[in-house]
């Protein structure tokens, strides 16, 4: 599929709605599997590539240009916060003098969620990371 | 103590996270480089005093217990070669910053680099056959970029080839694993030792350890899968090119040693006899193909080859001395191997050609320069009282006292043959006349000069330190070689006192 920006023809208005409605979806979706994700199918890596999902097909429904608008963040800069994120839920639990990356968890469980940790921390790390380097070759692939 | 053992794989990470997070800020990028390249030296000989003082170190991360989780582990052997990691990653960092173009520093060479030193140390500290194959793939995507940017013809056929066979060889080395996996139900490299010689079924181990023999073989590029070397190292930038001369081989070596050291040990009569042919072989063939070409980088990339021959070697004899030798070898030869490819690239700034027809005239106009590299040559090739004839010597002496004289006289031939490859050089770039085709060489700003000349220089001192300091630097080796010879002591730290 051609991006809409290289020819001047009207983009589908079928895809623009269906878009309007799915990205959404898909975001919201892709967060639902990143919180099951530690004892159930799910977690950061699917996750990050359902919300990579979103934004790419925002991307061929608008422009790449609009999509980057949409992420804030460079492809790039999320790779490196998501590495860092990880990085440091695994640093967490040297203040409890464990190993690296020993899991630390919360005593109170939260609501819906359940107990939360510095695993869930690191899922989120993955999460950016991978939402990142799709987008950072989605991107460059659709600019070619 | 537990960090201490992963600063060499975190400092690396976080300092190429926050080089992605700082993509246009060339200055930043180049000290994030530099501060992580430190840090990684630093952090690498603190671990190697530990261990030395307090022998292995281990870490289980995320504090699950040997077996089922990843066990991080320092031996002697591990943490010498995290330092020459280290030292090599700042010598080459600080080359960089005067030699890579600002094309490549704006595509990311910086956080490339440092993942790459990630794998590196990653592949040195693991404790575990399949993490193991994980760092040599963080290392084996980065060097695929790394030989790849810049897009040039040449370069992108070369990368061609580098990365053609290395996934080959991966997938081998994958396979290897989950047949390893299968017959002894651990990845877990101290429990494999265990389980591997109280095995019932030495033939399908000794199967599976000539599937290690051509992964490892094709990454550290011994006779006959050397082909590709020739054809991809010359065509990067010479400060990778150093970076994968010093190491990248090396950690095929690194994992060849550990492999056949500690898991593959059933059958020595046929494995190590198997080495010991294929590393004479590996030496005759690398110096015979160096001695047939004529361009700069790429006899000192055949060397590459003539020179794993003489660790295999040491490996394959598989006395203490003969280890000992191996270990002297491969510290000696990283840090020789990688200034040859750094002097080759101030060359190169000087005078434009990597070709010796084109090149000439140094020792008229750059007498320090043309003396650094005669220091490293003349210890490449084995001279007095340079690092490479202790090492030499090591090798040559223990294979004496096993009764092999063929492989000592091979050892000895094949080193002549390096002495003439050297002297080639010597004549061709430093001591002929600048031929008159040949541009006069480009005068360069001081910092530049400071940036070319330090690491080289650096690094032949130390060159100068391991020959004039061979005592202290043997009992390290062979302190390294008999933890190697004994297992028992690896199993222990990591499984505790059960096995």
């Amino acid at each position: 599929m051609k991006p809409a920006e290289k020819d001047n023809t009207i983009p589908s208005l079928i895809l623009l709605t269906a878009t309007r409605y799915l990205v959404p979806v898909l975001l919201l979706f892709s967060l639902f599997l990143l919180t099951r994700g530690h004892n159930e199918p799910g977690g950061g890596f699917v996750g990050g590539l359902v919300a990579g999902a979103a934004f790419a097909l925002y991307g061929i429904a608008h422009t790449v240009h609009d999509a980057r608008r949409l992420l804030r963040f460079p492809p790039r800069v999320l790779i490196g916060i998501g590495l860092l994120v990880a990085v440091g839920s695994g640093l967490f639990s040297l203040f409890y003098r464990r190993p690296f990356m020993t899991g630390i968890w919360s005593v109170v469980e939260v609501p819906v969620i359940g107990k939360v940790g510095t695993p869930g921390i690191f899922d989120i790390g993955v999460f950016i990371t991978v939402l990142g380097m799709v987008l950072q070759i989605v991107f460059e692939l659709m600019e070619e | 103590m537990g960090l201490l053992l992963l600063l060499p794989l975190l400092i690396p990470f976080v300092t190429a996270a926050l080089a992605l997070l700082t993509w246009r800020r060339r200055r930043i990028q180049r000290a994030l480089a530099l501060a992580g390249s430190i840090g990684l030296l630093v952090s690498a000989l603190v671990l190697l005093l530990v261990v030395w003082r307090g022998g292995i170190q281990v870490v289980q991360v995320g504090n699950w217990p040997a077996p089922f989780g990843i066990t991080f582990v320092a031996d002697l052997f591990s943490a010498i070669m995290t330092v020459l990691g280290g030292i090599i990653a700042v010598a080459v960092v600080i080359f960089s910053h005067a030699s890579v173009d600002s094309r490549r520093e704006r595509f990311g060479y910086y956080p490339l680099l440092l993942f790459l030193m990630m794998g590196i140390s990653g592949s040195f500290l693991t404790g575990d056959i399949f993490n193991l194959y994980v760092w040599f793939e963080v290392m084996l995507m980065s060097s695929f970029v790394l030989v790849a940017l810049g897009n040039e013809r040449a370069q992108l056929e070369g990368a061609l080839k580098y990365v053609t066979i290395n996934l080959v060889s991966s997938a081998i080395f994958l396979t290897a694993v989950g047949v390893l996996y299968s017959v002894s139900g651990t990845l877990n490299m101290a429990q494999l030792s265990v389980q591997l010689s109280q095995s019932r079924q030495p033939e399908l181990i000794t199967v599976v350890a000539m599937l290690f023999l051509i992964a490892f073989g094709i990454k550290a590029a011994l006779f006959p899968l050397f082909f590709w070397l020739p054809a991809s190292y010359p065509v990067a930038p010479v400060a990778i090119t150093a970076l994968f001369a010093g190491l990248l081989t090396k950690v095929g070596v690194y994992a060849l040693i550990r492999v056949f050291t500690l898991l593959f040990t059933q059958d020595i009569g046929f494995t190590h006899a198997l080495l010991l042919l294929i590393g004479a072989l590996t030496m005759v063939t690398g110096v015979l193909g160096a001695a047939a070409q004529n361009e700069f980088r790429r006899i000192l990339s055949t060397h590459i080859i003539s020179q794993i021959g003489y660790m295999v070697m040491g490996l394959a004899l598989f006395t203490p001395l003969a280890l000992a030798g191996a270990i002297f070898f491969l510290i000696h030869n990283i840090i020789v191997k990688a200034n040859l490819f750094l002097v080759s690239g101030a060359v190169y700034q000087l005078q434009g050609s990597f070709h010796l027809k084109k090149l000439g005239g140094l020792y008229r106009s750059h007498v320090g320069l043309s003396l650094l590299f005669l220091i490293s040559a003349m210890s490449l090739a084995g001279l007095p009282p340079l690092s490479g004839f202790w090492a030499k010597f090591l090798l040559i002496r223990a294979s004496l006292e096993v009764n092999q004289p063929v492989i000592a006289f091979v050892a000895l031939g094949v080193s002549l043959l390096t002495l003439f490859s050297m002297t080639k050089i010597w004549a061709e770039v430093f001591w002929k006349n600048r031929p008159e085709t040949a541009p006069a060489p480009k005068p360069l700003s001081t910092s530049v000069r400071l940036q070319l000349l330090l690491p080289v220089a650096g690094l032949s001192c130390l060159i100068v330190g391991i020959g004039l300091l061979a005592e202290p630097i043997f009992i390290l080796s062979s302190q390294a070689a008999s933890q190697l010879l004994s297992p028992a002591e690896y199993v222990t730290a990591v499984l505790g006192g059960t096995p």
